[in-house]
């Protein structure tokens, strides 16, 4: 791995947004066969920020959730650049569901620098959508495989990423607020980001060290041919291997896997 | 009950200091109060205390965890779990020791949660109550990991579980840790949900961020106290990115009951009443199952 390369987390936060980074659409166009968007939340609206719908994957049919960055300025206008809206969550939700019903694996690719913020997210109940969102995946009686593929913001990212497995990429980063937010709130500086950056653990190494995701996949080859055809192999096989379980088991252990990060000492009573 | 509790002086409150607690005499008596940030009227502090912490004007003021507990549960029923839990500095992230310090010395609790058993008008439930006066109620892995213990073993007693929330969402000093509790949490509240079991939750002023995001918006039944701000993004950060004038109101309860996201606003005068007796129409089922 290119690990001296990249030495500080602000590098790497830079990395994660940095345009010209592939963005959902392109895993979909590139690893998924046959893909059919399928739009809206049934209540509202459609939130071009996530696109979802069903496609192919080594000719087994799954669900595929991508919050959407857009990959020029056009398209980043179009899909809020990366910012999702009630909507979005409930659609995603709502695929979900649809997922469980017909037995489909479900991917989920996660790139957002949070949910959107503003009047109309918070009228229609940016919290709840999030907040349902984990709860019904956390429950969800079908495999899935999330990936950070650049930033992971908060909430708004976590609601895509309480799946089975949870991959990152090698320069994406996790964290529960931005460096520039944490840095204005605790030292009302937000030019101290790169300090913050270092403070938060959001790299990719430092979720894998905490157990907030199973693997790291390296960026060597990010957006070649190559890379797209070992992270589709290494999908199959994933699916393979979790579509083996029983689907209470499933659940089961996706539970237990979040249950257990971040066990305070609690005095060694239960 | 008598609310004979409320005659003891609320402890964080008062002695918080800054502008709100400056004892300004009022019109009538030399008696100390405090202004009202709705009515600006001075409000004594005797009044205050008999009232629950609210203004005549309806207004309510913070309450600390103890106070709500004691508001709350029956006199004498309310046991305690997991009392003393601190957090680590996990990631050894600059400051946080020091200010908790502090925070542990200037609020009396250990964290920002207290979680336990307790009878309400007679009603078996286990209880949660989040601490305003603890880092704003942010949520670490000590947060998380006592309200999911209270949700489990809620699950083995076959109990509902009340939750007050007020808090800032995530907390992070513990950075990606204090996210993972939200899917934590809103994983035991789903397995409770799903032994049956009745969640009740009570919003107060200020539930935000992963909080809200999480088990704040989980319950079956979803009370708000009046006036209380209830959203995702916090008012400052909304308007500093939309660079919009919010309208009158935003994110209160009241717009949010509006909006379709909780039951009913629920004063304190007639919240104890209320939770009681939706823990009464709850408690059927699971005896007669």
């Amino acid at each position: 791995m290119a690990k001296n390369t990249v030495s500080k987390a602000y590098d790497r936060v830079r990395l994660a947004r940095q345009n010209g980074r592939p963005t959902g659409v392109d895993y979909i166009e590139n690893i998924i066969t046959g893909f059919i968007e399928l739009h809206g939340d049934r209540n509202y609206a459609d939130d071009e920020a996530i696109v979802g719908g069903i496609g192919y994957l080594d000719g087994r049919p799954v669900t595929v959730i991508a919050i959407e960055k857009g990959r020029n300025s056009k398209e980043r206008v179009a899909h809020n650049f990366g910012a999702p809206h009630p909507e979005g969550y409930r659609k995603a939700l709502r695929l979900m569901k649809q997922a469980e019903k017909f037995g489909r694996p479900v991917i989920c690719l996660v790139d957002t620098s949070g949910a959107y913020c503003g009047i109309g997210a918070e009228e229609r109940g940016q919290g709840q959508a999030i907040a349902q969102c984990i709860m019904e995946m956390m429950a969800l009686k079908t495999p899935s495989v999330s990936i950070l593929i650049g930033e992971g913001g908060s909430g708004g990212a976590l609601a895509l990423a309480v799946a089975d497995r949870v991959w990152m990429l090698e320069n994406a980063v996790y964290s529960a607020i931005s460096p520039e937010g944490c840095a204005s709130i605790l030292w009302k500086d937000a030019s101290k980001a790169d300090e913050a950056a270092e403070s938060l653990k959001l790299t990719a190494t430092d979720a894998l060290a905490l157990g907030v995701i199973e693997e790291i996949i390296p960026e060597q080859e990010l957006g070649k041919e190559s890379f797209y055809e070992k992270l589709r192999v290494k999908l199959s096989r994933e699916f393979r291997e979790l579509g083996a379980m029983d689907a209470n088991e499933l659940v089961r252990q996706r539970f237990e896997r979040f249950r257990n990060l971040g066990v305070p000492d609690m005095g060694g009573k239960k | 009950m008598p609310f004979i509790e409320f005659l003891f002086k609320p402890k964080n409150e008062l002695e918080k200091g800054g502008r709100q607690s400056v004892q300004v005499a009022s019109a009538d008596e030399n008696e100390p109060s405090k202004p009202c940030p709705n009515c600006r009227k001075m409000v004594p502090l005797s009044q205050l205390w008999a009232n629950h912490n609210t203004c005549e004007c309806g207004y309510h003021f913070r309450m600390n965890a103890r106070q709500r507990i004691n508001f709350i549960c029956d006199a004498d029923t309310f046991s305690e779990w997991d009392a003393g839990v601190t957090s680590r500095d996990i990631l050894d992230f600059p400051g946080y020791m020091t200010k908790l310090e502090n925070t542990r010395n200037a609020c009396g609790e250990s964290e920002a949660v207290v979680c336990g058993r307790a009878k309400i008008d007679g009603e078996d439930c286990c209880i949660f109550v989040m601490e305003p006066y603890f880092m704003m109620g942010s949520m670490g892995t000590v947060v998380g990991e006592k309200i999911t213990r209270t949700f489990e073993r809620a699950i083995e007693l076959g109990l509902p579980v009340v939750g007050y929330t007020v808090s800032g969402g995530a907390r992070m000093q513990e950075g990606i840790l204090s996210l993972m509790q939200m899917a934590k949490t809103s994983g035991a509240v789903k397995r409770h949900s799903e032994a049956g079991l009745f969640y009740l939750t009570v919003i107060t002023d200020p539930t935000t961020g992963g909080v809200t995001a999480s088990f704040a918006m989980d319950g079956d039944v979803i009370l708000a106290e009046p006036g209380a701000l209830i959203g995702f993004a916090g008012p400052r950060v909304i308007e500093q990115t939309t660079r919009r004038k919010l309208p009158a109101g935003f994110q209160k309860a009241e717009f949010v009951l509006e909006h379709g996201f909780v039951d009913a606003i629920v004063p304190r005068s007639t919240q104890k009443a209320t939770i009681a007796q939706l823990l009464k129409m709850h408690a059927g089922g699971e005896r007669v199952g």
